[in-house]
């Protein structure tokens, strides 16, 4: 199973001719489904945002809980992004340079978070470090607390963003061939010089792409860090996992008032994603 | 002439000089395996070391059986959406030019760039009977908020840019001058379309259809807000949820190994269509 890939470069090859009727209903029930899904979605979080004017909206964003809630996000991406990016570049050119035994395998194995529902994902860390789970005891006798604590959803979403950076790596690194690589060498480059002079250029918009869609997922992430999280405002709730706190205390605002936090995240990302997109195709 | 072992040497594939081959490939494996394997084993010899019966039991208790049969139908109603809505959006996309294509094209990943919790929230706002759609749909007796029908509605969401992402590089490698001949030769559109364009697309369409339905099983985080949690809207995460919530281990894990067996399978099934349709992408 494969993300999805980067959007290619294209520009519309001739068709065949379509009656213009045809060809115009279609582009018209494809931007009004577009429309609907997916736009009318995003503007509704900030028109609900908005509903009851300023005040309700700024309530919700100042409270300290939801300040705590935007520190515990951006430390999980923090540490869970690079250990991905690091785990992606060096899988990348393990599986893309090297011809080895086994690397079908090894690719299958990256896919497997793909694969696990985020709420399995969450319980495999609670059997694993939960006070009933293998290393229970031995984290009590220290004092160690992973499970309904911060380090737990790091490891979760550690799990299910694992295979995002390397997915998007491997083909393009795959795509560039080791001859450059090999010239460099041939040069006298070292090993390391090579790597940071000529690998990572060639691959470096694959390698944000990567890194983008790995932290949206990380910032994102509901199902497995629901799981191993100790539901302790202030403590141990992300961002999304306070905006389900407030939609069950019914506040009509607040969940979509935190929610415009994610939505601007994910705008963001859609933007750098464009931007990319842009300035691979000036590349190439 | 027979040659010398230095020119033989030479004449044979240069072995491969780039470094770091046994640091890159050890450092990965140790990785997989510690963020990996090592919890899937945990979740593995947890299980073995139950009791069977009781496993059983709670994996196909009524509850459990209800759980994965509207798993089930609801990912394969949201796969079946996707491949057909994301068929018609992949097709437009690539074959016709027209403006704010660069924006709708840009738009098929909001999906995967929004929090689910989000998609789930707003999605759910949307369909209610005061929600911008649901004032419309709920006097037409279509509830798409707390309602089995929600549910598909928001793994639709979450899974609609797999089908179209998986197509579009296939509708850009077509060649145009097949459907030429095929028109030359007197077939019509449709026909053109059933025997020619519709075989090549059918395993990037299937793999699409997989890869969605796939997430859409796992799906969680956009569905605990839609569905309201009210009778018959229950999924498989949903209960494997509940039963954590009630410390019920046993039961936890008895949902979780069904699900990852499907999963696997599924795994499986998608790996092998994706080779059959590297394999049509590259004659």
């Amino acid at each position: 199973m494969k993300p999805l890939s980067r959007t290619t470069s294209r520009s519309a090859p001739a068709p065949l001719p379509s009656p213009p009727a045809v060809k115009w209903s279609l582009i018209a029930l494809a931007a009004i489904f577009l429309a609907i899904f997916l736009l009318l979605p995003l503007i509704n979080v900030f028109a609900q945002a908005f509903a009851r004017g300023w005040s309700p909206f700024w309530r919700a964003l100042s409270d300290p809980d939801t300040g705590s809630a935007v520190r515990l996000t951006l430390m999980v991406a923090a540490i869970s992004v690079p250990l991905n990016a690091v785990f992606g570049l060096t899988a990348a050119w393990a599986i893309a340079k090297f011809d080895f035994r086994g690397k079908a395998l090894l690719l299958t194995l990256i896919d497997l978070p793909f694969a696990i529902s985020p709420v399995v994902a969450g319980l495999l860390f609670v059997l694993l470090f939960g006070a009933n789970g293998w290393m229970g005891p031995w984290l009590e006798a220290h004092h160690l607390k992973v499970i309904f604590a911060p380090p737990g959803m790091v490891l979760a979403t550690l799990f299910v963003t694992f295979p995002y950076v390397a997915r998007e790596l491997i083909p393009v690194m795959h795509s560039q061939g080791r001859e450059q690589e090999e010239a460099a060498l041939t040069l006298g480059a070292g090993g390391w010089q090579t790597f940071w002079r000529v690998t990572l250029p060639s691959v470096k918009w694959g390698l944000f792409y990567g890194i983008i869609l790995c932290n949206a997922r990380a910032m994102g992430e509901f199902g497995a860090v629901w799981v191993v999280s100790g539901h302790i405002a202030g403590e141990t709730d992300t961002l999304p996992l306070r905006v389900d706190k407030l939609y069950n205390e019914f506040d009509p605002v607040a969940p979509f008032a935190v929610a415009t936090l994610l939505g601007l995240l994910a705008v963001a990302t859609m933007l750098l994603k464009a931007f990319l997109d842009w300035k691979g195709r000036r590349e190439l | 002439m027979t040659k010398s072992p230095a020119a033989a040497a030479e004449i044979a594939p240069p072995s491969n000089p780039l470094p770091g081959f046994n640091l890159t490939l050890g450092f990965s494996v140790v990785y997989l395996t510690l963020v990996v394997l090592v919890p899937i084993a945990a979740l593995a010899l947890k299980a073995l070391g139950l009791s069977w019966n009781d496993l059983w039991i709670l994996g196909t208790n009524q509850r459990a059986l209800a759980a994965y049969q509207f798993s089930l139908t609801a990912s394969l109603a949201a796969a079946f959406i996707n491949a057909l809505f994301g068929s018609l959006l992949a097709w437009v996309l690539v074959r016709y030019e027209f403006p704010g294509r660069r924006f709708f094209d840009g738009l098929i990943d909001f999906p995967f760039a929004l929090p689910t919790a989000v998609a789930g929230l707003t999605l759910a706002n949307l369909f209610s009977a005061h929600g911008w759609l649901g004032r419309f749909l709920v006097p037409l007796g279509i509830t798409g908020a707390y309602s089995r029908l929600g549910v598909v509605i928001a793994l639709t969401f979450v899974g609609l840019p797999f089908s179209v992402r998986t197509l579009q590089p296939v509708i850009e490698t077509l060649d145009v001058a097949v459907e030429e001949a095929a028109a030359c030769l007197g077939a019509g559109r449709a026909r053109t379309f059933a025997r020619v364009v519709g075989p090549t697309l059918l395993p990037a369409a299937l793999t699409g259809f997989g890869l969605s339905f796939a997430r859409a099983l796992g799906e969680y985080g956009s569905v605990v807000f839609i569905s309201g949690n009210l009778p018959g809207t229950e999924i498989a995460p949903t209960l494997i949820v509940i039963r954590l919530d009630q410390y019920d281990y046993t039961g936890a894990i008895a949902v979780a190994l069904v699900l990852m067996i499907f999963s696997f399978a599924l795994l499986l099934t998608l790996n092998t269509l994706q080779g059959w349709a590297a394999r049509i992408e590259e004659p």
